[in-house]
């Protein structure tokens, strides 16, 4: 082990030599060797470190605390879940609903900004999570369901209600369309197939001068509007609110990831859940098994587009503004991050991996361009500590764990 | 009601796993198919259960032609099969896995689902009553709840089996059953596959255990270099100098322990 980790070591500072001394010295013809070394001790430094901190994370003090932590985890869990579901989910939803009288306009931004990305997480989990659709492109889904409203509002003066649905549809027909020609495909294909799709929407939106204006982007919709009783003149009389300050918007975009939430909680428990699970764990054994795989695979599809085409309408209508620039690939990677960060499959994992991967950023906004370094080092150091998410679904703690688990049963007994 | 092929063969480019192979399965028999590793025992499963398609000839199910059916819809017609290895769910639990069988012969969508309409709670007890039943028959009931990865081999195989049997199959194709079992284990598949054709059953069996093919088949048809080479009852088949022939390369006869 030890003497494994030092051939490692010194493989590595070896590789590390000859790749930044000629990289990083050489400026024209002159070797400047003190750049060069400094760079190079910073990097050989690091990797001493991952190699002692491997080394350690063998020895049975490491094991003892994580086996330690594990336990008081469990205990603290074990305490609240005293709680009875009903009195911790009210208690939750009553937090959520009294929310905005506390904050102010920014933090409610960031707030509704997180509930779209809630629901999108979601969506995105029916695709990836339950099915096991490795999906690069779902963020043209949203695209699709932002633009369907801006078109509708702005040329034909449809009111977003109304909108909606079109949305539904015309997004579960893309999920179709994209569903359709990658039925055959897995893994790694399928994501590049996904992938181009969501490029292709893209520029579609981008060239599309004489629809889409461009890159200019859609401007002016119309935000939604609601029909609510008031008691001002003695009498009940139903007047219409158009939805304009960002309290009004947060609720109703917290209706609807509850909706959401809800809607994959059902499916997930259901024979068509189940269907997909299996589909995700073994395609050939489900067909065999008398599952229609192709036809769920297509569902999966038109129901994750179904999800991100309502959040984008929202999204749409809260901005009154909308370009295609909000939709490229990087906001699909955020989506798959918050599922995979979360816990694929699992429904407060994605919630809590869209509170930090949407709310945390925006903390650190002052810091501006080293954001996305620490975005990037932050999911790295999850990825290897944690690689099942923060909370992962039971079953996906057993696909990354299983050797561990066998260990700790063996040593249980 | 009978599963009939007829000059069925099955070329993977230059390569030849079957050849004008024709069999009928009448309902309600236990019929075993053997012969040596790479025979196109496996293969006859595939091209029965829709994997493949045959490169010749016509599979006829009752008044049904197989060929070129998807095969999640020659399950529905009423044949279910196991794998030689064994392909649970491993992440789902073991009455997960049970009702997963059950798909095809329910039909709550997602719509349904959504709404949880009356029907859909009413069928998903349903589902989860029959499939703890299944369970209970196979006696493996007590591990319901537990990931299918995690039970004993031999509870593993019976799952398969509970899965299969989920699909309400005419016909089961056992592929290796006994694989990997212990004495006792096997002793005990073997009242199991009695039991099911005692009950309606047609079992089609792939074995290599020459105990468990003699021991209950009502018949056994015998492959080697993709051709059937003999058929007939077990007695027939021990004696048949073509079968030890191939089993063994040469002359040599004791009863019930060609393997």
């Amino acid at each position: 082990m030890v003497r494994r980790e030092i051939q490692r070591f010194c493989i590595y500072t070896l590789f590390l030599t000859i790749l930044v001394l000629p990289m990083v010295g050489m400026r024209g013809p002159e070797f400047e060797a003190r750049r060069a070394f400094t760079v190079l001790s910073v990097l050989v430094g690091v990797l001493l470190l991952t190699t002692v901190f491997r080394l350690l994370r063998e020895t049975s003090f490491y094991r003892n605390l994580g086996q330690r932590i594990r336990q008081r985890r469990d205990r603290a869990l074990g305490k609240i879940q005293v709680l009875p579901r009903p009195v911790a989910l009210g208690s939750l939803f009553f937090l959520l609903a009294l929310f905005p009288f506390a904050a102010n306009n920014y933090v409610i931004d960031v707030a509704i900004t997180v509930l779209i990305y809630v629901t999108l997480g979601l969506g995105l989990n029916v695709v990836v999570g339950l099915a096991g659709l490795l999906d690069l492109g779902y963020i043209a889904f949203y695209a699709v369901g932002a633009y369907t409203y801006s078109l509708l509002n702005l040329h034909y003066g449809i009111p977003f209600w109304f909108a909606l649905p079109f949305g539904v549809v015309i997004g579960s027909l893309c999920g179709c369309i994209i569903g359709y020609p990658t039925l055959k495909m897995r893994g790694d294909y399928l994501a590049i197939v996904t992938l181009g799709f969501g490029e292709i929407i893209r520029l579609v939106l981008n060239n599309w001068d004489n629809l889409t204006k461009g890159p200019n982007g859609l401007l002016g919709m119309d935000k939604p509007k609601l029909i609510l009783p008031s008691f001002s003149d003695g009498g009940l009389s139903w007047t219409v609110v158009p939805l304009k300050s960002l309290p009004s918007l947060y609720f109703v975009i917290l209706a609807v990831a509850l909706l959401t939430v809800i809607a994959v909680h059902r499916l997930n428990n259901s024979r068509i859940g189940r269907a997909w699970i299996a589909i995700r764990e073994d395609e050939t054994a489900a067909e065999l098994t008398g599952i229609p795989t192709t036809l769920l695979k297509l569902l999966a599809y038109a129901l994750g587009a179904v999800f991100a085409a309502v959040a984008g309408a929202f999204f749409a209508a809260k901005l009154s503004y909308t370009n295609p620039n909000f939709f490229v690939f990087l906001e699909s990677c955020v989506v798959l991050s918050i599922v995979v960060l979360g816990g694929m499959g699992s429904i407060p994992g994605i919630i809590l991996g869209a509170l930090a991967l949407i709310a945390i950023p925006e903390l650190f906004r002052e810091l501006a361009s080293y954001r996305m370094l620490a975005f990037g080092g932050a999911m790295t150091v999850m990825m290897v500590l944690k690689p099942e998410g923060f909370i992962p679904a039971t079953r996906r703690k057993r696909e990354l764990h299983e050797e561990e688990l066998e260990s700790e049963e063996a040593a249980d007994e | 009601m009978s599963l009939r092929l007829e000059k069925v063969s099955m070329q993977f480019g230059g390569l030849v796993a079957l050849r004008d192979l024709d069999l009928e399965i009448p309902e309600g028999v236990i019929i075993s198919l053997i012969g040596p590793n790479g025979a196109g025992k496996t293969t006859v499963f595939n091209l029965i259960t829709g994997v493949y398609r045959p490169t010749e000839g016509t599979i006829h199910y009752n008044g049904h032609r197989l060929n070129g059916l998807p095969p999640h819809k020659i399950i529905a017609l009423g044949i279910a099969r196991t794998f030689q290895n064994i392909r649970l769910f491993k992440n789902m639990t073991a009455l997960e896995n049970v009702q997963v069988g059950m798909h095809c012969r329910t039909q709550s969508g997602a719509i349904r689902a959504l709404f949880k309409t009356r029907f859909e709670r009413a069928e998903e007890q349903r589902i989860r009553k029959r499939a703890q039943e299944i369970l209970q028959e196979l006696g493996i009931d007590r591990y319901q709840d537990e990931y299918a990865g995690n039970l004993p081999y031999g509870e593993q195989r019976r799952l398969e089996i509970a899965r299969a049997l989920a699909t309400d199959p005419k016909i089961l194709l056992l592929d290796e059953p006994a694989a990997g079992m212990n004495p006792k284990e096997t002793e005990d598949l073997m009242q199991l596959i009695l039991s099911l054709r005692n009950k309606g059953l047609t079992i089609f069996l792939v074995e290599h255990d020459m105990k468990v093919v003699m021991g209950i088949s009502d018949r056994i048809a015998v492959l080697d270099h993709g051709q059937k080479i003999a058929e007939g009852p077990p007695r027939a088949i021990q004696q048949d100098e073509r079968v030890i022939e191939a089993y063994l390369g040469r002359r040599h006869t004791t009863t019930g322990s060609i393997s």
